[in-house]
């Protein structure tokens, strides 16, 4: 009996040592942990449960039948964080470099099948060299299997990919169609074809680094939402982020106790907005002071900086926030900022995460660069996001809300809940002097009557008033008042309960 | 008495002033430029008048727009603050025509001390002790040698109409005596318009100190001893305290004495303020009477417990004084730190911008000044130290670029040296201050420093002790064990309530342990944290263990922490995956990691800053107006690369030295923060 309860023993011992010491050696040496060394440090301590331990492969060509590991280069199972539960799949690159058999893909489709079932997200740590070669198409098979679960977990659990190491060719659809990927700094990169055959190619000369590394895909290709420094830090902060998340799409948001007076007032934010229009202000200074504790985890800080997305917590419940950044392009939208609020909008509203929007936009960005690019269409995302959106939506215009950027940043029309509006804002079809140069087109020759023209363009419209007489506008509130009036706000519609009609899907135009 | 006066200044002396003016039921009036309609001591006076533009020399320092503003107001008497106007005697000129009290010298007062070869003269005169030199105009390199050597080298050569440093040399043979006249002469007559020199003893080993007078206009005089100002940065002073910890009760008396001899002798009827140079055999040597409130007056309010703002007031308003010398004693010890808007990380740039955090510690009442009135009204009364904040901004206010970057004066009291200095560290780490670059690290350094803390220090001390300038602290391991036990029992505090989460599995929560492992400074300390209702018991690997006691929650910025019985202020900010803590001038990344992810954080790469020295970086968080050099372009040192636009200023960056680009990574119209990288050199 003795002897057969330490064969169990034995072959646990075996399968955690995945590749061999040698092999965790050189994988420390790179400055990587091992597949269960950041599920140590990713899950909540002794919680993990592991499935498939024994698994190997099935493949008999090249050889392979000689070499059957058991776990087969991946580690799946389940476990908590804060106590809430999640899945987790980790990718061992210390057996056939992680790469993928149908076996391998299997465990993660097991895992995935019961994530979506018993609604907690699926955490995935990639680590691997590919797809296993010596198994062809039926490695092939296995990336697909792995496809359609995230299409079908997408918007009903959080999928969340963490990419620690190569992550290549087929490899990078899976994570591609998960929420949120984020890649460790100088370890990890990404890319559909490598250095070599974008050489033979195109002629092109690159490194893995510069086509895939972390700086790229968080600051040019906007592929990672964001960076860290190594894999512990990647870890704490994938942690931090779940805190925010709910379960799955049937669960509201999570709340937890907070230190922070709802009723706070922040004086220094009536100064907030300089006295020249045209001088920028940092917008985050507006949400971490609004934020319970001043805490803010920002997604895609690095790209699109002209738009602000993340969570923060108001009365200890998570709330998405998206912000025009005066810092950068003066706030305006284009494409990339459009289509980096779009997909947030999008995220939050599947997983009932209410949506808080400051506003200070003078518009869209003009140019033939962006025509060309479509901005209408991908503009047009956010628009749509906005609109078919049903979580509770409070909008707070700081300053300026010209044009068509007015009506897509959550505005009444687009079925906000609470639109409010600093004293300072300006909610008009464009800025003064654009508009007078239209109107008074007779007067363009005479400066002092075009001076004059603006000014009264000013008066009349450079305020919030005038929207709040037409009721687009709930109320215009004081600046040092926002995190009370925006906490209250929240607070009153936990119990909103909208729907769309019923339709198969939207056709948001992608 | 008055029943209004206008304060011809601005940011924390015409606060400081209106205090004293509403104490005694006067009305006040400010004057403000363009820059100031949001200030502090607009929003404070009883009126406010617009004077102009943002640059002072189109506002605070035009006399007819000052004059105006007192006509339009009807204000009786001025003070002037210190800068600006105060010194200006076509001001007080204009001020006696008009009828209108000047809150400060008689004019020939201010004329007579103006100028350094005649108030030399002067104190000569009064039998005030002087820096043995020659005092006549010199006419050429000849005569300076044949002078110089009469002194006795070293000589300091100095332009009569210099300052700041301008137009100065020092001569330690004839060689350099004769350059440095000429150079001193060519500077003085660029700078100043008047290329007049003279020369005269160099002191070795010198402090600063000097003596705090008071006149009024009935012949009375008394001094309120001295304040010592050694602690300077290229002539700039950073730290002062009363009295000072050099000078003996002789000594004291001696120059006391004096300098009332020296304001008598000029018809003085006001505060002022006689410096002196001192060696280190407590010779003191005259160096220049200021005919103003000093920056550093506070310092010797707290000894002494007299109101100098309100003794001015009173004196101009043509009272006799009504305090004797016998009444004025030195009780306690204060130290004065000036928290300045310059960088200390990048050489003490000057730092502009909003104040997105300003909370400075909460003022206490104690010692003499505790009696003294409302006029520090928002402090508590307290037994054990006093501290005093001046200021003249607000969280939300801006700090301009047109005028001083001083913030604030941050002064402490306590009956002895020590405990002055042990309240003022705890007063810097409380005092929070974001959204600029600020020197707080800085003087919390010098707060520590052996020689400040033994009260050996020369004017030198900056330039010696800091010769490479300024790049941090580091925390002696007392101290880094204080911080590490700190939070290792704030992470315990904060991990507790993120196991609180909703949404979890019951029966199987998370249980945060108590062993932990506090990594900083390079160090990392395993620890036990014993929690209980009163605080936490951190036990240290060797077997020593510390008692922490705080009601920080997560998310307060700032710990107040009893550790031990003593003290410490912790500014606890976030960094990825762990605290950014600020104390004692150190700023510390801080980790606290159970045993196991510290052994796995363990095995991660130490990540070497990148190689910036062949790279451009943005110095200030700006936009990017032109660039001047494409790819493949051989720069030239000195030449000019890009222009980056900050705060409505163009700024052109230029190459360092001699290089070919070969990168550029900004184009027009980018914004850039600090340190990012605009371009790369081959």
């Amino acid at each position: 009996m003795k002897d057969i309860l330490s064969e169990l023993d034995d072959r646990r011992a075996t399968a955690k040592l995945g590749g061999g010491q040698k092999r965790i050696d050189a994988q420390h040496a790179r400055g990587k942990l091992t597949a269960r060394e950041r599920i140590d440090l990713l899950l909540d301590e002794d919680s993990f449960e592991e499935f498939d331990m024994f698994v190997a492969h099935r493949c008999t060509d090249f050889g392979m039948e000689k070499q059957r590991p058991a776990g087969d280069g991946v580690v799946t199972g389940w476990g908590t964080i804060n106590g809430r539960m999640v899945y987790v799949f980790s990718q061992d690159f210390t057996v056939f470099g992680g790469s993928l058999s149908e076996t391998h893909a299997q465990k993660i489709c097991k895992i995935m099948d019961m994530a979506v079932q018993n609604g907690a997200p699926v955490i995935g740590l990639n680590d691997s060299g590919g797809a296993r070669i010596q198994e062809g198409v039926a490695s092939l098979a296995g990336y697909a299997d792995v496809f359609q679960r995230n299409i079908m977990a997408s918007g009903v659990v959080p999928q969340i990919s963490v990419i620690m190491g190569p992550c290549a060719g087929g490899a990078v659809y899976s994570p591609a169609m998960t929420d949120f990927i984020f890649m460790v700094k100088d370890s990890s990169y990404m890319f559909v074809t490598g250095p070599d055959v974008v050489k033979t190619v195109t002629n092109e000369v690159v490194t893995a680094e510069e086509l895939g590394g972390a700086s790229t895909h968080t600051k040019k290709s906007s592929v990672a939402d964001g960076a860290f420094e190594n894999d512990v830090e990647a870890l704490a902060e994938v942690r931090r982020l779940v805190d925010f998340l709910p379960l799955n799409n049937r669960e509201k948001p999570p709340v937890r106790p907070f230190f922070d007076e709802p009723g706070r007032v922040e004086t220094s934010l009536d100064t907030l907005i300089p006295e020249n229009p045209n001088q920028p202000y940092d917008m985050k200074e507006l949400i971490t002071k609004v934020a319970d504790e001043g805490d803010f985890y920002e997604i895609q800080e690095d790209y699109a900086k002209n738009i602000i997305t993340g969570f923060v917590r108001l009365e200890g419940q998570t709330v998405g926030v998206v912000a025009n950044q005066p810092m950068v392009l003066a706030g305006c939208l284009d494409i990339d900022s459009s289509r980096k609020a779009a997909r947030f909008v999008r995220f939050c509203d599947c997983f009932e995460i209410p949506i808080l929007t400051f506003v200070d936009v003078p518009g869209f960005l003009p140019g033939t660069g962006q025509e060309y690019g479509g901005v209408i269409k991908h503009g047009a995302k956010l628009l749509f996001a906005y609109g078919e959106a049903t979580v509770p939506k409070v909008t707070v215009i700081t300053r300026k809300a010209y044009g068509g950027a007015y009506d897509v940043m959550a505005s009444k029309h687009l079925r906000g809940d609470f639109n409010y509006a600093w004293p300072t804002a300006e909610i008009a079809v464009m800025g003064a002097k654009g508009a007078t140069e239209i109107i008074h087109r007779a007067d363009l020759g005479d400066a002092d009557k075009i001076a004059q023209h603006t000014k009264d363009y000013e008066d009349r419209f450079a305020n919030p008033f005038v929207a709040a007489e037409k009721g687009f506008i709930d109320e215009v509130i004081m600046p040092q008042s926002t995190r009370k009036r925006v906490s209250r706000a929240f607070a009153s519609l936990r119990n909103k309960q909208l729907s769309n009609p019923w339709k198969k899907h939207d056709n948001i135009p992608l | 008495m008055f029943d209004k006066i206008l304060i011809a200044n601005r940011g924390e002396i015409a606060c400081r002033v209106i205090k004293t003016a509403r104490k005694m039921g006067i009305k006040t009036v400010a004057i403000y430029s363009d820059a100031d309609k949001q200030a502090l001591h607009v929003q404070m006076a009883d009126e406010a008048v617009h004077i102009g533009p943002p640059p002072a020399n189109q506002s605070y320092i035009v006399i007819d727009k000052v004059m105006a503003a007192i006509k339009e107001t009807g204000a009786q008497a001025v003070h002037p603050g210190y800068g600006f106007l105060s010194e200006n005697a076509k001001f007080a000129e204009a001020l006696d025509a008009a009828g209108v009290a000047f809150i400060g010298p008689p004019k020939g007062a201010i004329e007579a001390m103006g100028d350094k070869i005649t108030s030399k003269k002067i104190a000569q005169d009064a039998k005030v002790s002087t820096v043995p030199g020659y005092m006549g105009l010199i006419e050429d390199a000849d005569e300076a040698v044949k002078i110089s050597n009469q002194i006795g080298y070293p000589v300091m050569i100095k332009a009569s109409a210099g300052g700041g440093g301008k137009g100065m040399r020092i001569a330690w043979n004839d060689q350099e005596a004769r350059e440095g006249f000429q150079s001193s002469k060519n500077e003085a007559a660029n700078s100043f318009g008047d290329d007049r020199i003279f020369i005269e003893k160099f002191v070795t080993q010198p402090r600063h100190i000097e003596i705090q007078v008071l006149c009024d206009a009935h012949g009375n005089g008394i001094y309120l001893n001295e304040r010592e100002c050694s602690i300077q940065r290229r002539n700039q002073k950073v730290v002062e305290e009363a009295p000072s910890p050099f000078l003996d009760e002789a000594t004291r008396k001696a120059m006391g004495e004096q300098s009332v001899a020296l304001a008598k002798a000029v018809g003085y009827a006001s505060a002022g303020t006689v410096e002196f140079i001192v060696d280190g055999d407590k010779n003191f040597y005259f160096l220049e009477m200021n005919t103003r409130l000093q920056v550093e007056h506070p310092v010797t309010e707290l000894i002494t417990g007299v109101d100098l703002v309100e003794q001015m007031i009173r004196v101009a308003g043509g009272e006799p004084l009504s305090i004797t010398q016998d009444d004025v004693g030195i009780n306690g010890w204060a130290i004065e730190n000036r928290v300045y808007a310059e960088d200390p990380y990048r050489n003490f740039l000057p730092s502009i911008g909003r104040l997105t955090r300003y909370r400075p510690p909460a003022e206490v009442a104690a010692g003499p000044l505790a009696d003294n009135g409302k006029w520090q009204d928002k402090a508590t009364r307290g037994k054990d130290f006093a501290v005093r904040n001046d200021t003249g901004v607000y969280e939300g206010g801006e700090i301009s670029m047109y005028y001083d970057p001083m913030i604030a004066k941050l002064c402490t009291w306590a009956p002895t040296r020590g405990e002055a200095i042990e309240a003022m560290r705890n007063a810097l780490d409380g005092f929070e201050l974001e959204g600029i670059g600020h020197n707080l690290p800085f003087v919390s350094a010098v707060m520590d420093h052996p020689k400040f803390i033994s009260g050996d220090m020369t004017t030198a001390f900056i330039a010696e002790e800091y010769p490479d300038g300024f790049d941090g602290v580091e925390l002696p391991e007392e101290t880094l064990r204080k911080v590490a036990a700190s939070a290792a029992a704030m992470h315990r505090v904060a991990e507790i309530r993120r196991t609180r989460v909703s949404g979890r599995m019951d029966n199987h929560e998370r249980r945060v342990g108590s062993d932990w492992v506090v990594t900083l400074q390079g160090q990392s300390f395993p620890v036990r944290v014993d929690a209980d209702h009163d605080g936490s018991t951190v036990t240290f690997e060797d077997g020593t263990a510390k008692r922490v006691s705080s009601g920080w929650t997560p998310g307060d910025q700032l710990a107040d922490i009893n550790i031990d019985g003593e003290t410490l202020v912790l500014k606890v900010g976030k960094v990825s995956g762990g605290f950014r803590i600020r104390s004692r001038g150190a700023d510390l990344k801080v980790h606290v990691r159970t045993p196991r992810q510290a052994e796995l954080a363990a095995l991660m790469p130490e990540k070497l800053p990148p190689d910036t020295s062949k790279m451009l970086l943005c110095p200030m968080p700006g936009l990017v107006v032109k660039l001047d050099v494409e790819v493949g372009d051989e720069v030239q040192e000195g030449q000019a690369l890009v222009t980056i636009e900050a705060m409505k200023m163009e700024n052109i960056l230029r190459a360092e030295k001699k290089g070919v680009v070969s990168k550029i990574n900004a184009g027009a119209g980018d914004s850039l923060a600090v340190d990012e990288v605009i371009m790369e050199f081959e």
